[in-house]
């Protein structure tokens, strides 16, 4: 082989990597040594650019990423009142608040709910609960995967939730991650954990919201375990402000028969990626993964979705749907591995786009990588346009063009609105929808084209 | 009310398209006018041209409403002025609700005319009227707007919105075909029952049974884009026993 490129950027977080070693005696030595691994192949790795050759990241440009400078340090100032301004809230759920990495015990809103154990990966990690140590980096960190492996080495606080078995939990769990307000650029590893046992029902929203003006760098972690017969219902809302940078990881390992359903609702930053990864390890496992994207200005948005059977009778069914302007650029990568002993596997993969400029541009690729032979699988991906005869429709009735175009935008968002059912959470996405749209249609130049 | 004056009308971007061929047409207030004729004839067109759908590009003639032309006018502006056009193929639009879009709709008239918007409860009230009225299934019209709407239910939809919208004039563009006998009934019913003095209808129909129960003022017989007849109700009748070949012929040995 030729010379390698030599990895991008690492030097900007080496300092800080450095003296968080030098700070942290007290960690026990399992955390050092994770930490340390994920910073050796973060090392290795460096930022991920398109120049080198890397497929997963060829339609995403990191340059201007690699280009800024963040400082690092957790736990900035922020209030409640901020924070339910920003996103969305409601005083039943039980709410982890975490300000820029740092649990906030003054900020969350916990009640005892029998059952539940949430609250800081720190104390999590240091009073050594559960299964934190063999749980921790396990599904992520420990991979070939740029921003997984920084955010390991980085690992210092987050949410930790622990769910004992045969508890199911009417209200949700929301688990804000906030940056402060504070005027400089940082970079943050918002961290969670989920511990779901067995035969446990809960919902649970990660919220990402940003309170600052100036470029931020988030590369959230998630790392959910889902235990036999749970059903975790998911959303995510991301809210990051349109000059940061938020690289997000979840992963996913369900057990049997468990159910797992996330809708995803991404409309902020100035380069967004949200990483799915669920694992089917075990028969009768079955995962939706849906969501729904935004993007206008110069945004661009990159859903890569994956879902691996590894073993029989399992489903999945990923659809996505993307609204397009302006000069933005989306990208939705939907890939599933279906393995040798994965037989009777069933899996659905769909991304629909609407786009609403020239300038807007949309590459989706759902993908199948089958080793079994009994699969049921069907994958398909569209981006359209506001149709002109519709349009009409809905003029003819009297509705200006205009308020017309705002219906239709809507109307293809609101089947994934839908699914977003906790009423407080539900009125929030829909409230940023109807925000969003008239900025989307101002950057509109292609309506009318059947 | 309408006049429609010499109109020629052909496909937007397509040369050598005119489908409307020099229409004239006078629709008095109060009145009702059914247009037939035979497949591909230009009644569709005549109606989304009256409408302002911009697929066709008027290359002729004018159309005025009270006296004024409406050529200029955008679709919305001409709904404003009280036309409807019930769709022979009402468009399907995911997402959006019936309720909530008629809602608009009556919202942007009034605004348009500087009047008060009807309140929501008020609105809901006459919405679950015309509902009932219409025998939509009260489920269907909670879920999209004609999505998964069987031929029927989409025509019945129509009338819904006619019915809710009160317009001055009523373009009906085959709102009677695919529909069964009480499906039938009930358009009909909706449309004696909106019939005033100070109401026009354009029926446009291929069948004389919807015109036994409408009772049409004036029948056009529409041929390769220009009336060639126009009569009485028994003009209907003749056409269904005869045909329209005689009218082919002759406009055929005319173009
Ligand atoms: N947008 C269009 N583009 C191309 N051709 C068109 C268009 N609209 C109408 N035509 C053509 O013009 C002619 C008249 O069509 P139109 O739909 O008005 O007929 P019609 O009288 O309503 O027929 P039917 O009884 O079948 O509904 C047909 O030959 C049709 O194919
Ligand atoms: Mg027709």
């Amino acid at each position: 082989m030729m010379l390698a490129t030599p990895p991008v950027a690492v030097e900007k977080f080496s300092g800080a990597y450095e003296s968080l070693v030098a700070g942290s005696s007290d960690v026990p030595e399992w955390l050092k040594a994770v930490r340390q691994q994920g910073w050796v192949t973060f090392s290795e790795l460096g930022l991920p650019t398109k120049r080198r050759g890397n497929e997963l990241w060829k339609y995403t440009n990191l340059q201007p990423l690699a280009a800024a400078d963040f400082a690092y340090s957790i736990g900035g100032s922020v209030t409640v009142d901020q924070i339910k301004a920003a996103g969305p809230w409601d005083d039943v759920w039980n709410t982890v608040v975490v300000v820029d990495g740092k649990f906030s015990a003054e900020l969350s809103n916990l009640h005892d709910t029998a059952g539940l154990d949430a609250g800081s990966l720190a104390e999590a990690i240091s009073t050594g609960k559960g299964d934190i140590e063999s749980q921790l980096a396990s599904l992520a960190g420990r991979e070939e995967y740029a921003f997984t492996a920084l955010s390991t080495a980085f690992i210092e606080d987050g949410a930790y939730l622990a769910i004992a078995d045969g508890t199911e939990l009417e209200q949700p769990i929301q688990v804000v991650f906030v940056t402060s307000s504070d005027a400089e650029s940082r970079a943050s590893y918002p961290r969670l954990v989920v511990d779901a046992g067995a035969n446990t029902s809960i919902v649970l929203i990660e919220t990402y919201l940003n309170l600052s003006g100036t470029a931020q760098f988030a590369a959230p972690v998630s790392e959910l375990f889902a235990g036999d017969k749970s059903t975790i219902r998911h959303y995510r809302v991301q809210m990051e402000n349109e000059t940061s940078f938020h690289l997000s990881t979840a992963r996913v390992r369900q057990m049997g028969d468990t159910n797992f359903i996330s809708t995803t609702f991404s409309v902020g930053a100035s380069i967004a990626r949200n990483d799915v990864h669920t694992l089917l390890d075990a028969p009768g496992a079955s995962c939706t993964l849906h969501g729904l994207y935004m993007t206008s200005g110069s945004q661009q948005q990159d859903q890569e979705i994956s879902t691996t059977h590894a073993k029989p009778g399992c489903t999945s069914n990923q659809f996505y749907k993307g609204i397009l302007s302006g000069k933005s650029h989306a990208v939705f990568s939907g890939k599933v591995v279906v393995m040798r002993d994965a037989q009777k596997s069933d899996a659905t993969q769909k991304d629909l786009n609407l786009l609403l400029s020239r300038g807007a541009e949309i590459d989706a690729k759902p993908s199948l990588e089958i080793y079994a032979d009994d699969v049921t699988a069907a994958h398909g991906a569209t981006a359209g346009h506001v149709d002109k005869d519709t349009l009409f429709y809905l003029q003819s009735r009297g509705v200006d063009e205009e308020a017309a175009k705002a219906i239709l935008v809507r109307g293809f968002a609101e089947e994934m609105l839908n699914e977003f059912e906790p009423k407080a959470l539900n009125d929030f996405v829909e409230r940023i929808t109807d925000e969003r749209i008239p900025v989307l249609l101002q950057q509109s130049d292609t309506i009318g084209t059947a | 009310m309408l006049e429609i004056n010499n109109l020629h009308a052909s496909v937007v971007d397509i040369e050598n398209s005119e489908i409307l061929k020099g229409i004239n047409l006078k629709v008095g207030r109060g009145e009702v006018h059914a247009i037939m004729g035979p497949n591909g004839s230009g009644k569709s067109t005549l109606a989304n041209v009256l409408m302002g759908r911009p697929d066709y590009l008027v290359t002729d003639g004018d159309v005025t409403l009270e006296g004024e032309s409406i050529l200029e006018l955008r679709p919305d502006q001409r709904a404003h002025l009280g036309m409807f056009l019930a769709f022979q193929y009402p468009a399907e639009i995911p997402g959006v609700r019936p309720w909530q879009f008629l809602k608009a709709a009556l919202d942007s008239k009034a605004e348009s005319r500087g009047e008060d918007k009807m309140s929501v409860r008020n609105f809901s009230k006459l919405f679950d009227e015309k509902v009932e009225a219409v025998g939509i299934n009260p489920n269907l019209v909670k879920r999209s707007l004609n999505e998964g709407f069987s031929g029927g239910e989409k025509k019945r939809n129509e009338m819904l919105q006619l019915e809710v919208l009160q317009p001055a004039l009523a373009i009906l563009d085959e709102t009677d075909s695919g529909l069964d006998v009480d499906a039938l009934r009930i358009v009909a019913e909706g449309v004696n029952s909106m019939r005033s003095p100070e109401r026009s209808f354009i029926v446009v129909t291929h069948y004389q049974r919807l015109l036994n129960y409408i009772t049409p003022d004036v029948v056009h017989i529409l041929v390769k884009g220009k009336i060639v007849k126009t009569g009485g109700p028994e003009l209907a009748l003749e056409v269904e026993k005869d045909g329209y070949q005689e009218y082919l012929e002759a406009a055929g040995a005319n173009a």
